[in-house]
C-alpha cells in the first residue's frame, strides 16, 4: 500500500490535491482513499491530507503516520511542522520550493526532491495554487499514477479553460521531474 | 455495469437519496453533515430529484417539517449531527410517536463543550431511546446502501418507525473511496411507493397528534414497542433481498468477522470496523485467535445474533465511541444485558475509544487486544478504560 | 491547549503568528502615504501600525500576523501599497 500525506495551507487545495490523487489512483484501475486531517479550516493555516493507494479495498480508517510519499506544498511549513515525520525508509517528499534539495535543511532518510510548483502555478494559472503541479511532480517521480488519469480528473473536476491549464501545468511539473 | 466511481460519503449518501426519490427534504447545514444536503440540493436544481426541497431555518425545524410532510404520506428525508440533533431531539419522539417512517442521516460528531466538530458517537447514543431505528455504517459503500435499506425497513407495514442512517462524521463524510451506485429502475423494484395506510388526507380526514390519554398511552407505546421487535424480525430478510437484488454481500444486524474459533472478539460499530479488521488480519499473522463483531443495527439491538456468535469466546472487548457519564459506554451496557442471558458469560471490557476525532491508530486495537487477553489472566482491575489518554502513554 | 473543560489562557491570538500564511506580503510607498487610515480600517486582522515617517504619521503593516489579502492594497485611496510575491 501506498501512504501519501499532504501539507499545505488552507486555500492551497491540499484536500483536492488528495481527492484527485485517489480518484486518478482510480481510474488506474487500482482502489484509493482520500481524506482530509480535519481540521478547522482557514485560509492559510497549515492543514494536512492524506491518501491511500493499493491493490486491494482499503479498510483503514487511521490517519497516516508512516507515510510512503510525502507532499510538502508550501515550504514556510517547514520551520513550523515536522513535515518528514514517519516517512519509510525508502521513501519519497516533494517539495514545492525554489531551492534545491541539499538547501533545504531536512533530516531524513527519504529522497528529497523539489520543484518550484508556485512560480509554475503562476506562470500559466496566474494563481499561486500549486496542487495540480504536485501532483503532475508525484505523477513523474514516482510512476504510481498516471499523469493521463491525473490530467482526466482534473478536467472532470474543472471543465472548460481552469481544466484545461491545470493539465497543462501537471504535463510541465512532469517534464520537469525528467529534465 | 454497476457504476463505481470515487466520491466522498457524503454524496453516496445524497446518490441514495436521488434513487429512493423522497417526495420532501427538508435540510438545514451543520458540520460534518452538510454536504449531505448540498449535494441534493445540486440535484433538486439539476432535475435529477423531483423532491420538494424545504431550506428551514433551524434543525428542530428540520424534524418538524420532516413530521409534517411524512404525516401527509410523503416520502421524507432530512440529515443532522451533534448539537443538531439534540436541537431536534423533543420532535425526534413525535416522529416515532406518530409512527412516522421518516429516514435521517447522522454524521456522527462529538457533543460539546467543549466545542467539537470532530467525530464520536454521543449525538446519535443520546438519542437512543427517542424510538427511531439506528444503523451504523462501517463505510461510504454502506452508508449508501442503509440509506435504501432504512426506508424498506421504515415503510415496512408492521414496522412504520423513524429510521437514523449513521455515518462517521468527516471519517466516512469527508472521505473520498470507490462507492456503486445502484441503478434507478433497481431501486424502484426494491423500495415500493409510499403509500402509509394512515396519512393526512383531505378525502378522509383523520386527526394526527392527539393526545394519549392514561386510558390508552401504554397501549399505544406498547405498540410501538411491538413495532421495533417486528423490524428486527424483518431486518434479515431486507438485507437478503437487497443482496440478491444489488449482488452485494450483505450480513444481518450483525457482521462477524473470523470469529470462528476466536478467543477475543472485539465488538463495535462504525468506521473503526475497516480499521479492526486490519488489526484482526495482523494479530491472525502472529497466530492470535482474534476475530471481531460488527453491530449493524443499534436499534433494535440483535441480542440473540450476539448470543450465538459469542458462545465460545473467553473475552470480549467492546469499543466504545461514546460514554454514558455515571456509568459506562452505551455499547458495552447493552451488550451485558445482552450476554446475561446467555449460558456462558465471557469476560468483558469496556474500551472508550476516538472521543471527539482523537484518531484511532492500528496499534491502539492491538493494545486492546492486548490488555483483553492480560485480563483473562488476571483479575480484571478496571472494567472501563480510556484509550490512549495522554497521562497513560 | 484546553485544560479544563471549555477554558483556556486569554489572549491567544496574538501569540499564534499568522503571517506565514501569506503568499503575497504589501509593499508601502513611505513617500505616497498620506496616514488616511483606510488600510486600519479595513484590515482585517488588524495589522495595520501608526508610525511616523519624516514628520508624518503613516500606517505600515506588522508583517507578523498579516495574511497577504491584499485589501489595504485595494483600498488605499493614493495607491500607495503594492502586492509583491513573498519569496519562500
Amino acid at each position: 500500500m501506498k501512504e501519501i500525506r499532504i501539507h499545505g495551507r488552507g486555500g492551497q487545495g491540499s484536500v483536492t490535491a488528495a481527492e484527485l490523487l485517489s480518484e486518478s489512483a482510480f481510474e488506474d484501475g487500482l482502489e484509493a482513499q482520500a481524506f482530509p486531517a480535519f481540521g478547522v479550516e482557514r485560509r492559510g493555516a497549515p492543514v494536512k491530507a492524506f491518501a491511500r493507494i493499493d491493490d486491494e479495498p482499503i479498510r483503514i480508517r487511521s490517519q497516516i503516520y508512516e507515510p510512503s510519499h510525502v507532499i510538502v506544498q508550501d515550504p514556510t511549513l517547514i520551520g513550523t511542522i515536522d513535515v518528514t515525520k514517519g516517512i519509510l525508509d525508502g521513501g519519497m517528499i516533494i517539495i514545492n520550493t525554489s531551492r534545491n534539495p541539499d538547501q533545504l535543511d531536512l533530516n531524513t532518510q527519504a529522497e528529497v526532491v523539489t520543484i518550484d510548483a508556485t512560480k509554475l502555478a503562476l506562470d500559466i494559472l496566474g494563481k499561486p495554487i500549486m496542487n495540480t503541479a504536485l501532483l503532475g511532480a508525484f505523477s513523474g517521480a514516482t510512476g504510481i499514477v498516471s499523469i493521463e488519469a491525473m490530467k482526466n480528473r482534473v478536467k472532470a473536476r474543472f471543465p472548460g479553460e481552469i481544466g484545461e491549464k491545470n493539465a497543462l501545468v501537471m504535463d510541465k511539473a512532469k517534464e520537469k521531474m525528467e529534465e | 455495469m454497476v457504476e463505481r466511481r470515487v466520491m466522498e460519503g457524503s454524496h453516496a449518501v445524497a446518490h441514495a437519496v436521488r434513487l429512493c426519490a423522497p417526495d420532501v427534504v427538508s435540510a438545514y447545514p451543520i458540520t460534518p453533515q452538510t454536504h449531505i444536503v448540498e449535494k441534493i440540493s445540486q440535484f433538486v436544481a439539476d432535475g435529477d430529484l423531483k423532491s420538494e426541497y424545504m431550506r428551514v431555518e433551524s434543525e428542530f425545524s428540520a424534524m418538524s417539517a420532516s413530521v409534517g410532510s411524512s404525516a401527509a404520506g410523503a416520502r421524507t428525508f432530512t440529515a443532522t449531527a451533534s448539537q443538531g440533533l439534540m436541537l431536534m431531539s423533543e420532535v425526534l419522539y413525535n416522529a416515532s410517536g406518530l409512527r412516522l417512517p421518516i429516514v435521517m442521516s447522522v454524521a456522527n460528531r462529538a457533543m460539546g463543550a467543549p466545542i467539537n466538530i470532530w467525530n464520536d458517537h454521543s449525538d446519535s447514543m443520546g438519542v437512543r431511546d427517542a424510538g427511531w431505528i439506528q444503523l451504523y455504517a462501517e463505510d461510504n459503500q454502506e452508508a449508501l446502501d442503509m440509506t435504501i435499506q432504512a426506508y424498506k425497513i421504515a415503510e415496512n407495514q408492521d414496522v412504520m418507525l423513524p429510521a437514523m442512517v449513521c455515518m462517521d462524521g468527516f471519517i466516512l463524510t469527508h472521505t473520498y473511496e470507490p462507492v456503486s451506485i445502484p441503478k434507478k429502475e433497481e431501486v424502484q423494484e426494491f423500495l415500493p411507493e409510499f403509500d402509509p395506510e394512515v396519512k393526512l388526507d383531505p378525502q378522509n380526514p383523520v386527526t394526527l397528534g392527539t393526545v394519549g390519554f392514561p386510558s390508552d398511552y401504554m397501549e399505544i407505546r406498547h405498540e410501538q414497542y411491538q413495532a421495533m421487535e417486528n423490524a428486527r424480525d424483518i431486518m434479515p430478510d431486507i438485507f437478503k433481498e437487497f443482496e440478491e437484488k444489488f449482488g452485494r454481500k450483505q450480513h444481518s444486524l450483525i457482521e462477524e468477522y473470523k470469529t470462528e474459533d476466536a478467543e477475543i472478539i472485539i465488538v463495535s460499530l462504525g468506521s473503526i470496523m475497516g480499521t479492526i479488521k486490519e488489526a484482526v488480519d495482523e494479530l491472525r499473522e502472529d497466530g492470535k485467535q482474534v476475530g471481531a463483531i460488527k453491530i449493524k443495527a443499534f436499534r433494535p439491538f440483535p441480542d440473540q445474533e450476539l448470543r450465538d456468535a459469542l458462545q465460545n469466546t473467553k473475552a470480549v472487548a467492546v469499543l466504545d465511541k461514546n460514554i454514558t457519564l455515571g456509568k459506562k459506554g452505551a455499547l458495552y451496557t447493552e451488550m451485558k444485558d445482552t450476554l446475561y442471558q446467555a449460558e456462558t458469560q465471557p469476560q468483558m471490557t469496556n474500551y472508550i475509544i476516538g472521543l471527539g476525532g482523537r484518531d484511532i491508530p492500528r496499534q491502539s486495537i492491538k493494545n486492546i487486544v492486548k490488555q483483553t487477553k492480560e485480563n483473562l489472566n488476571s483479575p480484571q482491575t478496571r472494567e472501563v478504560r480510556f484509550v490512549d489518554l495522554k497521562e497513560e502513554k | 491547549m484546553v485544560d479544563f473543560a471549555g477554558k483556556a489562557e486569554p489572549g491567544t491570538t496574538k501569540k499564534y503568528k499568522t503571517g506565514t500564511w501569506r503568499t503575497y506580503k504589501p509593499i508601502l510607498d513611505k513617500e505616497a502615504c498620506i496616514g488616511c487610515e483606510k488600510c486600519w480600517e479595513y484590515c482585517p486582522d488588524s495589522c495595520k501600525i501608526e508610525t511616523e515617517y519624516d514628520g508624518d504619521i503613516i500606517f505600515d503593516t506588522d508583517l507578523d500576523y498579516c495574511k497577504g489579502c491584499g485589501i489595504c492594497a485595494e483600498e488605499c485611496p493614493v495607491e500607495a501599497i503594492e502586492m509583491e510575491l513573498d519569496e519562500k
